[in-house]
């Protein structure tokens, strides 16, 4: 006799009872956890923010630590004094405007007559002002993302990479602190023309000395995600200039 | 191992190295020359598989008498995403930063043919406790190829281990960078990472002869 689990029917009821069981289990889970999950994405872009500005709990070589996150919402609100939302012409300020979601803004900004909202982040450390500009880009593999922070002369000041899926040990490397750590002094502007900055094989300068060429030494073996880090910045950076441009006016 | 029978310890200690997943079965090639370019990912990876695997086991080993056997594989494949998915989204909201760390591993849990075979070889024909051991066993066989590996390409191929500067710092040109030393870029590319693996399978079947396949 034929086992009852050979039969087509007890097959048919089998996936469906599995289908359902298994999928209100992942519904009920994500569910359950979503705003949790919320809230972490939150801090941490609190402390992403705060870390491309220099205000991190880093100690020695080498070491990324962000601000605590129990404290991270007072520590923002101390550096951070301005949020701006910049919409073409107009300029508002935004307590909100960390949570504006880059992606969608560049999704919606293909649709005819979508102004893109850009959000830039005024913060304020040892009397300096600086202007934070949030950036989003491809890697190899998947999406990469950061935070740039300028001074009034448009001189980078820290920076802050991260990505999703890019290799480790390569790509991945974009978020050590030997590979951001190198940004800081490049300058944006090669005589007033917007340059961006490169991240370049080759260019003599390994550790990075030259602080005018607006370069920095590339990543061995991360070819492509570097040049998606050179290619978001230039992308990203570029749509605030007319704003950064009436910082020194 | 008093705990177990004699028996049961062999589930647990024969995938650690007479019948290793990789070096013998050469199952879970793919993920092993992947991310073993940091000892951290390694390790990581392989406390997953392990969690992943022993839990798995247990499921499908209950299940085993239900299962419509048309569909086996796709029942298997689906409590695997399954568990997966929870583990992922469990750390992403307890454990934030782990998560982070994790990225991408946790995803490729799902494609290691290790649990599908043990799955489909074990859980379908023994009693959870049975298949218990030995997912453990063979996730920990796993994880201690993927430590080995990991050891040597980020310490040949970076020069640190754990994220640490054991051989001394390359661009001040300290410690064996003085004399002379390069690190080899080579390690930190996955054919290496093969070339590691078929050196241990080397070893192994050089000091037990018994392995060697005719």
């Amino acid at each position: 006799m034929a086992k009852f689990t050979d039969k087509n029917s007890y097959t048919i009821i089998f996936s469906i009872i599995m289908v359902l069981v298994v999928g209100s289990l992942l519904a009920g889970v994500a569910q359950g956890l979503r705003s949790k999950i919320d809230l972490n994405e939150r801090y941490e872009k609190m402390q992403n923010i705060l870390y491309a500005m220099g205000v991190n709990g880093n100690e020695g070589d080498g070491d990324i630590n962000f601000v605590p996150t129990d404290k991270v919402e007072e520590i923002f609100a101390m550096y951070i004094k301005k949020q701006l939302v910049i919409q073409g012409e107009n300029v508002s300020e935004d307590p909100e405007a960390y949570l504006i979601d880059i992606k969608k803004e560049e999704t919606k900004a293909k649709e005819e007559g979508y102004q893109r909202r850009l959000p830039l982040f005024i913060g304020e450390k040892d009397g300096k002002t600086m202007y934070i500009i949030p950036m989003r880009g491809k890697g190899l593999w998947d999406a990469i993302w950061g935070f740039l922070a300028l001074d009034e002369s448009l001189v980078v000041q820290g920076v802050f990479f991260d990505h999703k899926g890019e290799t480790p040990g390569l790509g991945a490397e974009i978020k050590q602190r030997y590979f951001m750590d190198d940004f800081e002094g490049e300058a944006i502007l090669d005589n007033d023309v917007f340059k961006g900055i490169s991240v370049a094989k080759g260019n003599n300068d390994p550790i990075n000395t030259k602080k005018t060429d607006n370069a920095v030494d590339a990543l061995a073996g991360a070819t492509i995600t570097g040049d998606g880090v050179t290619a978001m910045i230039k992308k990203d950076v570029r749509m605030y200039l007319p704003y950064l441009r009436t910082l020194n006016k | 191992m008093g705990l177990l029978s004699k028996k049961d310890s062999r589930l647990i200690l024969d995938p650690l190295a007479d019948n290793n997943p990789i070096t013998i079965q050469v199952l879970g090639i793919c993920s092993a020359l992947a991310i073993t370019a940091q000892l951290k990912a390694s390790i990581v990876m392989a406390i997953s598989v392990i969690a992943v695997l022993g839990v798995g086991n247990v499921v499908i080993s209950l299940m085993r008498n239900v299962i419509p056997s048309k569909i086996r594989i796709i029942v298997q494949l689906v409590v695997v995403a399954a568990l997966v998915i929870i583990v992922d989204q469990v750390l992403k909201a307890f454990a934030y930063e782990l998560s982070k760390e994790l990225s991408v591993f946790i995803g490729l849990i799902i494609t290691n043919c290790i649990i599908m075979g043990r799955f489909e070889a074990f859980a379908l024909a023994n009693g959870p406790w049975r298949s218990f051991l030995d997912g453990i066993g063979n996730a920990a066989g796993y994880g201690l190829i993927l430590v080995i590996v990991g050891f040597f390409r980020e310490l040949l191929g970076s020069g640190t281990l754990l994220g640490f500067q054991v051989l001394g710092d390359p661009i001040e040109k300290t410690g064996v960078y003085a004399i002379g030393y390069e690190n080899n870029g080579f390690m930190l590319l996955s054919p290496m990472a093969l070339i590691i693996v078929g050196l241990i399978i080397w070893v192994q079947r050089a000091r037990n002869k018994a392995l060697i396949e005719e």
